[in-house]
């Protein structure tokens, strides 16, 4: 046992010099700071593996006890919900930083490293991957163990996934800063990172799997295909979009394998399906677990469910092109994403009827619940952006909407409305019952947090939506004669009121959550607020175990 | 696989659920049921609604890929061919106007009130996509960098040819024989004058453009600026647009009029270049551009009989944003 200690430290330490080895030789600095970093995970890797050992069961040659079966494994969940909190802070607060760039070009602030160019991929990325990431992977160890009524498959790897993943998340955001860019929206990592992301996401579908592997239920639960689906898919997009040839093993520099509107269309491939197996199918898993615990319902349909997912996941992965109307790609991959795009609008809202609809014989909790209040948000902002997507995607809407802010408006009223919504009521759900916690802090809070999120989005969405159009419209406005009567610049200046708006309202959201991680910090304290009751929803803390397996007789 | 023993519960079985009246399907997850609700029918008609419209659209458009091409839709619609329909409909519906501006020489067009509003229009709508980016949205450039257009103080002349010459020629085109061009020297950083001679002609300067009371400085600068400037400049530092040598006596200044612009400019000019538009602009946008300019507020009239424009030749009608 001794000999596994001295393997492991043994191997962390090796992997520490070499990278080292990789920072002193790196052909490029912002590759040098990289492999130093990943160094010093390494190092930090071995300082727990020594540190932490159980030498006195090692020293005796005996196994170390086994995990306790009879509860579910909730620490790299805990260690999730903490990181979405962090990252979220970090994302948002880029965020308003950026949109208060574009209101005020003073806040560039002269340095390179604060640019637009390079906070904003530091922004969507830290948003999308970073919070709904770390949300996507807690809640998804959360749900496969409960539905499975099992412990987590590899419990070692499981959180090989969780620190992996948050190696990947620095990597990628400081190569930002320092300018390092595959330039790829949404994929901007570099070869490196990217490779490591594959190795991450590879466990993580090992762990996922095995766990499915291990049920004690004969049935694999609705929320675990669309967890299942998000995994596949990710893995399958991030390998394709991602193929590429580093100009040097020791440098951070990359030339993607594809070229041109080849290119193009792998990437809107691989950009809207983020969005669809990300941001959609993900999410959707999180709301078929939490939703009907919180309302104590029922799943309104099962046939629904089934329809609707395998609609989804079919239709979802063809709708890309619509990224690309009006350009170098051919028409007929136009035509094809756009009415891809526009048979996806009813399997969307599939999972909307089936999340609201739960409600039913639960409608009075929107009033007393503020969880369901903001569950209930977030399904009726997913229906409003799966509407406005296949309506954008419509070529002649889109000739109008395509390059203007209505597409930022569009991606925040999903992001902020139904992301951000239902990943905060599935924390507010999770917090209490992970840490043992008799109730959160306050109930209250979470209304002043709903009721700030709420008109946030709404400032945000409807600032953006005229922007947008305003945008537009300038753009294609012909005088008599029959020449352009705005130029550029004067559609920029005229965007300045509706930046401030936008703005305030991104304001006002990133307060709403600063409430909640002062009410989630306020929860694991062990403090509880003396307020007017709320409703809450029971917890069971001694149902909420995995079947013991039975001993063969 | 599965080891029934060991899958207690699935015992639950259906039940009907009392708030909805609707049979569960009988599985149960960490106390999760689903209802056995049939799926609401305006989703499904809606479903297959949009599923019959696509199947309509892809066989009117182009969509199904084949070997080497695509199917190309029973109406035989294009985007490119859009396009080209669109462009060509309004070039027929401009084609008189522009027609007509082609074939007025550029020194006449004041004289056609009808084809000056038609040209200042266009030229306006050239300008916002071609000029802004150095002149402004409105044409008053930027200070300390590029002139401005709103005035009367022209470098290399306000008139309608002298306009339209610079928009086609460009200025400083290192690689065009007739673009306008001169050099001024570098006086300082090559040495011809040192620095105390440059303070004194600035202190000429600054007193001949009404900026400082007469010194003994600029009377030294009097005389040095006779020797070296001068020759463009002209002796009253009345400047000679031939050259492209900015009057040196009123209070517009490209690079700056204090003393520290005027020591840095004397030290190593700018030398500031325009790209000719002549090769990237079809000749009446080019015309438009020059209606425009002589309008925004300094024009001049012409004072010589104009000199032929080299592109007036073609009448076909200027193409998106005046290119080519």
């Amino acid at each position: 046992m001794i000999d596994g200690l001295v393997f492991k430290a043994g191997g962390w330490l090796a992997l520490a010099l070499l990278a080292l080895v990789a920072a002193a030789l790196a052909v490029d600095a912002p590759f040098a700071v990289h492999m130093v970093i990943v160094a010093v995970a390494c190092l930090t890797a071995l300082w727990f593996a020594v540190s932490r050992a159980d030498y006195g069961v090692a020293a005796r040659g005996v196994l170390q006890s086994p995990a306790d079966e009879r509860v579910y494994d909730d620490d790299p969940i805990r260690w999730g919900v903490i990181a979405t909190l962090f990252w979220g802070v970090a994302g948002m607060a880029a965020g308003l930083f950026i949109a208060l760039q574009l209101a005020f070009p003073a806040l560039n602030l002269n340095l390179e490293y604060t640019t637009f160019g390079r906070l904003r991929p530091l922004h969507t990325s830290a948003v999308i991957f970073a919070f709904g990431g770390n949300a996507l992977i807690a809640t998804s160890y959360y749900v496969v163990q409960r539905t499975c009524r099992a412990r987590l498959a590899f419990p070692t790897l499981a959180r090989f996934v969780f620190w992996g993943y948050q190696l990947f998340i620095v990597l990628a955001a400081t190569g930002y800063l320092m300018g390092v860019t595959a330039a790829k929206e949404y994929a901007e990592p570099e070869w490196y990172v990217d490779l490591w992301l594959t190795i991450v996401w590879v466990a993580y579908l090992v762990v996922f799997v095995g766990t499915i592997v291990k049920r004690r239920e004969p049935h694999i639960y609705v929320a675990n295909w669309f967890y299942l689906s998000f995994i596949i898919t990710i893995a399958m997009l991030h390998i394709v979009n991602n193929l590429a040839l580093p100009a040097s093993l020791l440098g951070s520099k990359s030339y993607a394998a594809f070229a041109g509107v080849q290119d193009a269309l792998t990437q809107w491939w691989y950009g809207h399906n983020a969005v669809g197996f990300f941001l959609t199918a993900g999410f959707l898993a999180m709301m078929y677990y939490f939703v009907p615990k919180q309302a104590e319902r029922p799943v309104y349909s099962y046939r629904l469910s089934i329809l609707h997912f395998w609609s989804l996941i079919f239709l979802y992965i063809w709708a890309g092109p619509h990224h690309l109307h009006y350009t170098a790609l051919p028409d007929w991959a136009q035509t094809l994403g756009m009415v891809f795009s526009i048979i996806l609008w009813m399997p969307s809202w599939g999972g909307m009827i089936n999340g609201l609809m739960t409600l039913n014989g639960a409608w009075d909790k929107i009033r007393t619940d503020p969880i369901i209040r903001m569950m209930v948000m977030a399904l009726a902002f997913y229906g409003m952006s799966t509407f406005e997507g296949p309506m954008m995607s419509i070529k002649w809407v889109n000739s109008m909407s395509h390059y203007t802010d209505w597409t930022i408006g569009h991606v925040h009223s999903g992001a902020l409305g139904w992301n951000g919504m239902i990943t905060f009521a599935c924390v507010y759900y999770l917090v209490p019952r992970l840490w043992g916690r008799p109730r959160l802090y306050s109930l209250r809070l979470v209304n002043w947090h709903f009721w700030l999120a709420t008109v946030g989005i709404v400032f945000y969405a409807a600032s953006m939506w005229v922007a947008g159009i305003m945008q537009g419209l300038m753009w294609r406005e012909y005088g008599a004669d029959g020449y352009l009567v705005y130029s550029f610049v004067e559609s920029v200046a005229a965007m300045h009121p509706m930046y401030l708006i936008r703005a305030a309202g991104g304001a006002m959201y990133l307060a709403g959550f600063l409430i909640m991680v002062f009410n989630v910090w306020a929860t694991l304290s062990g403090r509880v607020r003396a307020e007017k009751p709320m409703t809450e929803t029971p917890y069971n803390a001694a149902a909420d175990r995995p079947l013991a397996p039975v001993p063969a007789e | 696989m599965v080891d029934s023993d060991n899958f207690p519960a699935a015992a639950g079985g259906k039940r009907i659920d009392e708030a909805t009246g609707t049979s569960t399907v009988g599985h149960e997850w960490d106390g999760i049921e689903e209802l056995d609700t049939p799926m609401p029918r305006w989703w499904l008609w809606t479903f297959y609604a949009t599923i019959v419209w696509a199947l309509i659209y892809v066989i009117l458009y182009p969509a199904w890929p084949l070997v080497n091409s695509a199917t190309t839709g029973v109406l035989g619609w294009t985007s490119r061919g859009e396009l080209e329909k669109e462009m060509r409909a309004d070039a027929v519906r401009r084609a008189p106007i522009v027609n007509a501006i082609a074939a007025t020489p550029i020194a006449d067009l004041t004289a056609k009130p009808e084809l000056m509003r038609a040209a200042v229009q266009g030229g306006s709508a050239a300008f916002k996509v071609h000029c802004v980016q150095c002149h402004g949205a409105g044409g008053a450039g930027v200070a300390k960098l590029y002139p401005s257009l709103t005035d009367d103080d022209w470098l290399w002349g306000g008139d309608l040819t002298s306009i339209a010459y610079t928009v086609e020629h460009g200025i400083r085109n290192p690689d065009h024989k007739v673009t306008r061009t001169s050099l001024m020297p570098a006086f300082g950083r090559d040495g011809i004058l040192d620095a105390k001679a440059i303070a004194d002609v600035v202190s000429h300067i600054r007193v001949i453009s009404g900026q400082e009371k007469p010194s003994a400085s600029a009377t030294r600068g009097a005389t040095i600026f006779a020797d070296n400037c001068a020759v463009c400049h002209g002796a009253k530092g009345e400047g000679d647009r031939k050259v492209g040598a900015p009057k040196l006596t009123d209070a517009i200044w490209l690079y700056g009029g204090d003393r520290a612009s005027l020591t840095a400019t004397i030290d190593a000019p700018r030398n500031g270049v325009m790209p000719r538009w002549g090769e990237r602009l079809d000749p009446v946008t080019i015309k438009m551009l020059t209606a425009y300019v002589y309008s925004l507020g300094g024009g001049e009239k012409s004072a010589l009989a104009p000199a032929p424009m080299p592109a007036a030749s073609e009448a076909k009608g200027p193409g998106a944003n005046g290119q080519r």
